[in-house]
């Protein structure tokens, strides 16, 4: 995680003025919010939108897999890192864009294979068991990234300009690159829910979430439902993989901070409430931005995990929907 | 009595690795035995969470690192600079406190591994209760990503904390002295010694959770795993049981982390590791989950080979590999593959023929 700290330090660089206490403070110095400008406060608030959006995407990642098939994918955020990895060692062969789009490709084509040689054969898994099986892929995928691509930081490169490329907003400095990443999930999020509204694919996943067996009867493939559930949020997670790269880079092990993090919004936005996750997601991601500013730096991924287990305890259905608690689902 | 017989064969089986490796004059080997031994103490305590009471926990490697850690910090971090505190007057005046000299030569003062033990198990003991109440109520996913949570919570404050070291851990941790004579430390002069305390640890943990799962509350857990809500309607304490049950195993979880950390002499962030809390999954999974002997055997096994190196580099691999084909293809585990149940009927069978 020592590399995301270095990324925020380096986003918070940008918008610095003259380099004199860094925005971000340990205990002892510089930690009321009354001494926040507004400057300062804009700037929190643009990571924490960044970083938010990015979260949002995991947790919808989660939410389509679960609810076509109850089950929570353990592997969700290696696939963002494996979208990020894909496209860093493409870009020496082809250009950005085309590099990016055959790194979601692969992913997707990733996320089917696992479905299909790991769960789409088992007859009636216990929940136990699929949240072992996942697991275990999750740390084979990550051990298979340590080896292709090793223990080193790795990025893809600003998508506009460079590092130091800011424009100004009230004061604040804002990278480029997050615009790319708020507005790359907006539209994945408008894509998603066209999708599903309107394209029979998106209707037949629909049909399966509800109800499988009345989906069966209705002659829709359920498996072939699951499997593009797996296609469709490993596709996802690559494109929000690519599109933060520049700015968290990525490493053979981003991914469990970021499935436990996207977790953390699945479940207070509701599990299976996509518009929940989104509006979860920016809250996690500001509460986070602007707690570097009372916590120390290295906790920041604590108070995340906090947030979790308090929702867990306190709101497991969720914050937006009143639907049935975890502890009475029969999984 | 098949049970004795069981324990009985454990015994045989500890003092003739012994005698084996001596023989051989390969005594090296009870070393990563010895370490062996530790985890799969803790794993035991995790296959009857896991197996028995049908609760999944990936944050058993933090309740091993709060054991640790915390015995291995007050037995080694000096508190002579706050000699006249309370608090560590008080625990002086109890005689818990031993005086010395660091390695450069300065005054020192330190709790005595005794105390530390105790409080290092008492604290695990406390933290799983109070994670056990909420957490115990969640089921399936949540349950796992809570737990999860948890170790991850205790693995960033590890790595976050100076007094518990950073990434650099704590090292130079004293023996711990059970008996005049007999201390767990390393060297190669107190190896059998260890290997024997190690054993007879697991030998009565052991004995202890076996006689628990044969008893009212064992019986009361296969019923919570068969169906929480059937147990509680026939009137078991689900709740009281489950929290219970996740405390026992902490506390075997943080007894293994004091004794491997004295034994060890030191104690790293990686022993905190969500790969650590998978691994011992994976090997409760291997062993059968409801099936204390195979998670000994396959634990001692698994971490012999992982902590002799064999696995290379592929060691969190190698894990990753067992935990999704045991899934897939043997969820009872590889003892019950059916190998041991066609071995009995042909025994049988044989004994009807004479």
């Amino acid at each position: 995680m020592g590399r995301r700290d270095l990324a925020f330090g380096f986003f918070f660089c940008n918008g610095r003025k003259g380099g004199t206490s860094p925005p971000f403070s340990i205990f002892g110095y510089d930690t009321s919010f009354s001494s926040m400008t507004l400057e300062l406060f804009i700037q929190y608030l643009f990571a924490g939108i960044t970083y938010g959006s990015i979260y949002a995407i995991v947790a919808i990642g989660f939410n389509i897999i679960y609810n076509t098939t109850g089950i929570i994918n353990f592997a969700q955020g290696e696939f963002v890192m494996l979208g990020g990895m894909i496209s860093i060692s493409l870009l020496s062969f082809m250009p950005l864009p085309l590099a990016i789009i055959l790194a979601v490709a692969v992913t997707m084509a990733i996320g089917a294979l696992i479905e299909i040689v790991f769960i789409r054969w088992l007859k009636e898994p216990s929940v136990l068991r699929l949240v072992i099986i996942t697991i275990g892929i999750s740390m084979l995928i990550r051990e298979a990234a340590l080896y292709l691509w090793g223990e080193g930081v790795r990025s893809l490169p600003y998508f506009t300009g460079n590092a130091i490329t800011a424009m100004s907003v009230l004061g604040a400095r804002i990278s480029p690159q997050v615009l790319w990443v708020v507005c790359t999930c907006g539209l994945m999020v408008l894509a998603l829910t066209f999708f599903f509204r309107v394209t029979p694919a998106g209707r037949e996943m629909r049909a399966c979430a509800a109800n499988r067996k009345a989906a069966i009867l209705c002659g829709i493939n359920t498996r072939n439902m699951v499997t593009l559930s797996f296609m469709l949020s490993a596709g996802i997670g690559a494109l929000a993989g690519c599109m933060m790269s520049p700015i968290t880079y990525t490493q053979y092990d981003t991914g469990t901070g970021l499935a436990i993090k996207g977790f953390t919004v699945a479940i207070l936005g509701g599990l299976g409430n996509s518009g929940g996750a989104v509006a979860a997601g920016l809250l996690l991601g500001i509460i986070e931005a602007f707690s570097v500013s009372v916590v120390p730096l290295a906790f920041q991924d604590v108070i995340a995990i906090a947030i979790l287990l308090i929702i867990l305890f306190v709101r497991p259905n969720g914050l937006f929907s009143p639907g049935e608690a975890a502890g009475s689902r029969t999984f | 009595m098949k049970r004795t017989l069981s324990l009985f064969l454990l015994m045989t089986a500890v003092v003739a690795v012994h005698l084996l490796c001596r023989w051989t004059g390969s005594l090296f080997y009870l070393t990563p035995i010895t370490m062996s031994a530790y985890y799969s103490l803790l794993i035991i305590g995790l296959c009857v969470v896991m197996g028995y009471a049908g609760q999944i926990s990936l944050g058993h490697a933090g309740f091993f690192a709060i054991g640790g850690y915390l015995s291995a910090a007050l037995t080694t971090r000096n508190l002579a600079g706050f000699q006249d505190a309370l608090p560590v007057r008080l625990l002086d005046a109890a005689g818990l406190l031993v005086a010395g000299k660091n390695v450069y030569g300065a005054a020192q003062l330190v709790v005595t591994p005794w105390a530390a033990c105790v409080a290092a198990v008492l604290a695990a003991a406390l933290i799983a209760l109070l994670i056990g109440i909420p957490v115990l109520k969640l089921k399936g996913h949540y349950l796992a990503m809570a737990t999860l949570g948890f170790g991850i919570i205790v693995s960033k404050i590890a790595m976050a904390v100076p007094y518990f070291g950073e990434a650099d851990g704590i090292s130079e941790v004293p023996p711990f002295r059970l008996l005049p004579g007999l201390s767990v430390a390393g060297g190669s002069a107190h190896r059998v010694a260890n290997y024997y305390i190690a054993w007879t640890l697991v030998l009565v943990g052991v004995l202890l959770l076996q006689n628990l799962i044969h008893s009212r509350v064992g019986r009361a857990l296969r019923a919570i795993h068969g169906s929480e809500r059937a147990a509680d309607s026939i009137g078991v304490d689900t709740a009281r049981y489950k929290l219970n049950i996740f405390v026992l195993s902490a506390v075997f979880a943080a007894i293994a982390g004091v004794f491997l950390t004295h034994y060890n002499g030191a104690i790293g962030p990686s022993e905190a590791g969500v790969m650590k809390s998978v691994r011992y999954v994976a090997i409760v999974a291997v062993g059968g989950m409801a099936h204390i002997w195979g998670a000994l055997i396959m634990g001692t096994i698994l971490n012999f080979l992982s902590l002799r190196g064999v696995f290379g580099t592929y060691d969190d691999a190698v894990f990753g590999a067992i935990l999704v084909l045991i899934m897939l293809f043997s969820p009872d585990g590889i003892l019950r593959m059916g190998i041991v149940d066609r071995l009995r009927r042909i025994v049988t069978r044989r004994r009807g023929g004479d």
